[in-house]
């Protein structure tokens, strides 16, 4: 049975996120202490809410380290949301300009800016796949292109590295919508709350892993 | 396609179960939340709203645990209001499996909870809700479920809402709710011009076409109680005569 630890840094729906997981029987742990990351075999970053006090929060709890450590080692890694931001430079959400995100990727996280708008993005919008890479052929396994999933945003990242990108979708502007690369799948979208797809695209996720990821 | 218009069944849930009424009185029952989520869940629900009517003590821990069950079952997002007055409220909601909230007479009695549970909790977990009435070519806003008018202008305030942090307005039209004779359009269309979150239209669907009426007036979702409950037509029916109608949902 996969253990899985879910960040629990005071951000956000740990619950919706545990729930979907478990549906897959897989123990789920809520971690806020960098010391029980030991037995993980997955690690999520769930979030919703402002990226700053999302950075404080890590840092307070002593989990940014150990977070950019488990990504550096490669091991598997699942972003939520503002899980997804955080792996970029930095957001304009932030008041600090310096205040730093995680800085696996390179890239900031950017606002809508189309005056016509509504912000948040908020509803079921669709996603372009690009199913190139091991784990988003693998994610997105069983899950028609131009699928609908739930998103609730007002700001988005711009990866550097196209390369990265997993899936765009529009919003007047085309943003990335989801990242991957052999071992991490990142998305700004809720799979947990995006109904049954979403739930198709958590147990590929959890699969891959079993699987033993892309060898 | 873009972002689809969103179909959202509500459930009035009072002491644990459904009910409905026409213009906010005469309830009737309407059945288990839980098996009422689920069945709408798999009809192609995009979200859910449980509006606790009575919000007493008592039936708000009543209330806690359908959110829970629901939640563990139902996997769209689920909204949840009716009798909520602090940020200790908020956070046991949100706890139990509440995606959102929709805060209506305590907004209007402190606007002052909207950015606090705005900054805590973040803008799109709050929904501001608001009951209008139209009076003398003006909308009216009342609280207590409909019970108490206030001075309040429908319009002005939704604008201050919105300042205060809401990430929606659900907004209500007491004159239509209940009686299916289709939303108040032209509360919408003034309305979604002037805000630029989004704006989900409630009371008074009653057919198909209402839904696209409200859609074209700007409408960002849409609620609707009886018309489900009573499975006078089904959500997947509304899909598929706003698909077939070129209106962006999700199928």
């Amino acid at each position: 049975m996969l253990n899985v630890a879910l960040l629990d840094y005071g951000m956000g729906n740990l619950r919706s996120v545990s729930k979907a997981i478990e549906t897959f029987k897989c123990r789920v742990e809520w971690v806020n202490d960098p010391n029980k990351l030991k037995i993980a075999d997955i690690l999520v970053l769930p979030g919703v809410g402002a990226f700053s006090l999302a950075v404080k929060n890590l840092k307070k709890l002593k989990l940014f380290d150990p977070i950019q450590n488990w990504i550096g080692q490669k091991k598997p890694f699942l972003g939520i949301c503002l899980g997804y931001q955080l792996l970029f430079e930095k957001s304009q959400e932030s008041e600090e300009k310096n205040l730093k995100g995680l800085e696996i990727f390179k890239g900031d996280v950017v606002k809508f800016k189309n005056k016509n708008l509504k912000i948040p993005h908020m509803g079921w919008n669709q996603i372009q796949m690009n199913k190139n890479k091991n784990l988003s052929d693998s994610i997105f396994s069983g899950i028609k292109d131009r699928s609908y999933f739930y998103f609730v945003h007002s700001y988005y990242p711009a990866p550097k590295d196209t390369a990265l990108i997993a899936s765009k979708t529009n919003y007047c502007v085309q943003f990335s919508s989801s990242i991957s690369t052999d071992y991490l799948f990142a998305s700004q979208f809720h799979p947990e709350k995006s109904g049954k797809i979403g739930l198709k695209l958590i147990q590929n996720f959890l699969n891959f892993v079993k699987g033993g990821g892309p060898c | 396609m873009g972002l689809a218009l969103r179909i959202i069944p509500c459930l009035d849930v009072d002491k644990g179960r459904v009910v409905k009424g026409t213009k906010f009185v005469e309830l009737k029952d309407a059945g288990d939340p839980v098996a009422v989520a689920k069945r709408y869940n798999e009809e192609g629900a995009d979200e859910l709203v449980f509006l606790d009517i009575t919000a007493s003590a008592e039936a708000r821990a009543i209330t806690l645990k359908v959110v829970q069950k629901t939640a563990e079952q139902v996997f769209i997002p689920l909204t949840v209001g009716g009798g909520i007055r602090t940020i200790q409220d908020i956070k046991l909601l949100l706890r139990s499996g509440a995606d959102k909230v929709s805060i209506n007479t305590a907004a209007v009695l402190n606007p002052k909870l909207i950015k606090e549970a705005s900054s805590k909790f973040g803008a799109q977990c709050i929904v501001v809700a608001i009951d209008a009435k139209k009076e003398n070519g003006k909308w009216r806003v009342y609280i207590h479920g409909g019970r108490t008018p206030t001075k309040l202008d429908a319009l002005l305030w939704a604008q201050k809402a919105q300042k205060y942090g809401a990430g929606e307005i659900l907004l209500t039209s007491m004159d239509r709710d209940g009686t299916q004779m289709g939303y108040d359009l032209n509360l919408l269309k003034i309305l979604s011009k002037k805000l630029f979150i989004p704006l989900i239209a409630s009371g008074g669907a009653g057919e198909k076409k209402d839904f696209y009426s409200a859609w074209k007036s700007g409408a960002s979702a849409c609620l609707a109680a009886s018309l489900f409950h009573y499975q006078k037509c089904s959500i997947k029916d509304v899909k598929n005569f706003l698909n077939n109608k070129k209106a962006p949902v999700r199928l």
